[in-house]
């Protein structure tokens, strides 16, 4: 009987594998299917840790503060996420798609990044993790296509394209920490390695 | 199993896709006209503007890839279902640009969001969502869930290659 925990199954497409653990900064690339199965880092604990509270510090900020503003004849409006989610609100049909909005541009952006944070922090300085963290990184990991924040700065862009011939439009603050969120969260998943993460979790 | 459940989203967002296209996606009130245009209506309308571009991505984005989607998933389906003349890499490549596409679809919702909040200018010029944004949404989010219910594994169980060799492939 072989030990399970010296195999490895693709998660794209089955085929399985002994583990042989690549070096840091090497990667472990399925023969088959090509999809990256182990690709240690040194630190990326620490590095993940930090991009996950700077997610949740600028998130919370760009909630707050106008992302675009406008100004034709005189008369000028600014807009922040906030209003964005609720311009849904004035039909009931359409407050169930304003609160979709708010929850895949601020809410589960930042639930992700807590959730990271309290898988990733007794594993960083050795301690056993925390109770529950297989169900949170679990989580994590499902609602990773369903956190939209960086699809909303493009459509930032987007929309000030459509309106640019109607009237003056600036980009705010929240745009800009909208932008550098697009970078940290490409960023933290290129640094994230599940297979090491799920290791450190069955010790 | 996996197969039931892909089809059911699958003819679900179809299902909600067709009132996305035929109700206004925004209704612009100017001064003392009020437009409300859907996405098609408003792509060709600026095409006539000559903002040629902008309607072309407009349309590649709530036409083109939508429909691509619908058949891409609809294909991998069939493709387990009754065998494909695809490689199962190929078929494996598609399913990858179908799930990282899908979440990209919203970027009309949140447009229509912003604009939605952005032009509120008294009398001047406000623009209102339409009834087509809730239904694309909810297509673009059922399309989602199709493709994340389809199981890739499935793709490779037919599979005519061995399991291969373990290599460590360089990075």
């Amino acid at each position: 009987m072989t030990d399970l925990s010296s195999l490895i199954a693709c998660p794209r497409c089955d085929a399985v594998y002994s583990v042989e653990e690549p070096a840091v900064g090497e990667r472990a690339v399925c023969a088959r299917c090509h999809t990256v199965l182990i690709a240690p880092r040194k630190r990326a604990g620490k590095q993940i840790i930090a991009i996950a509270l700077a997610i949740v510090v600028l998130v919370i900020a760009a909630t707050i503060f106008p992302f675009l503003s406008i100004r034709a004849a005189g008369v000028s409006h600014k807009s922040s996420i906030l209003d964005a989610a609720l311009a849904f609100s004035d039909s009931p049909l359409l407050v169930v798609l304003s609160l979709t909005v708010a929850a895949v541009i601020v809410f589960f952006p930042v639930l992700r990044a807590m959730l990271v944070i309290y898988v990733l922090t007794p594993l960083v300085f050795d301690r056993p993790p925390y109770p529950g963290a297989v169900r949170a990184f679990r989580l994590s990991e499902a609602l990773r296509p369903w956190s939209m924040a960086e699809i909303f700065a493009i459509g930032c862009a987007v929309a000030l394209v459509k309106v640019a011939d109607l009237a003056q439009v600036a980009f705010g603050p929240a745009f800009w920490m909208f932008a550098a969120l697009v970078v940290l969260m490409v960023i933290q998943d290129s640094f994230m390695c599940r297979y090491s993460v799920w290791k450190s979790l069955e010790r | 199993m996996s197969l039931q459940r892909v089809w059911a989203w699958w003819i679900v967002a179809l299902i909600c896709y067709i009132p996305a296209n035929t109700y206004p996606m925004l209704s612009t009130r100017m001064l003392m006209s009020t437009d409300e245009g859907t996405i098609v209506g408003g792509a060709l309308e600026l095409a006539q503007h000559g903002d040629y571009a902008v309607a072309i991505i407009i349309i590649v984005a709530s036409v083109f890839i939508p429909i691509g989607k619908f058949m891409a998933v609809a294909a991998l389906a069939l493709g387990v279902q009754h065998g494909s003349r695809m490689s199962a890499l190929r078929r494996q490549q598609l399913y990858e640009v179908v799930e990282y596409i899908g979440r990209w679809s919203m970027i009309d919702v949140f447009v229509v969001a912003i604009l939605s909040s952005l032009v509120q200018l008294g009398a001047l010029a406000s623009i209102k969502p339409g009834t087509a944004s809730l239904f694309f949404a909810l297509s673009v989010i059922f399309t989602m869930l199709s493709a994340q219910s389809f199981d890739s594994r499935m793709i490779w169980d037919k599979s005519p290659d061995p399991t291969p060799e373990p290599a460590k492939a360089p990075a």
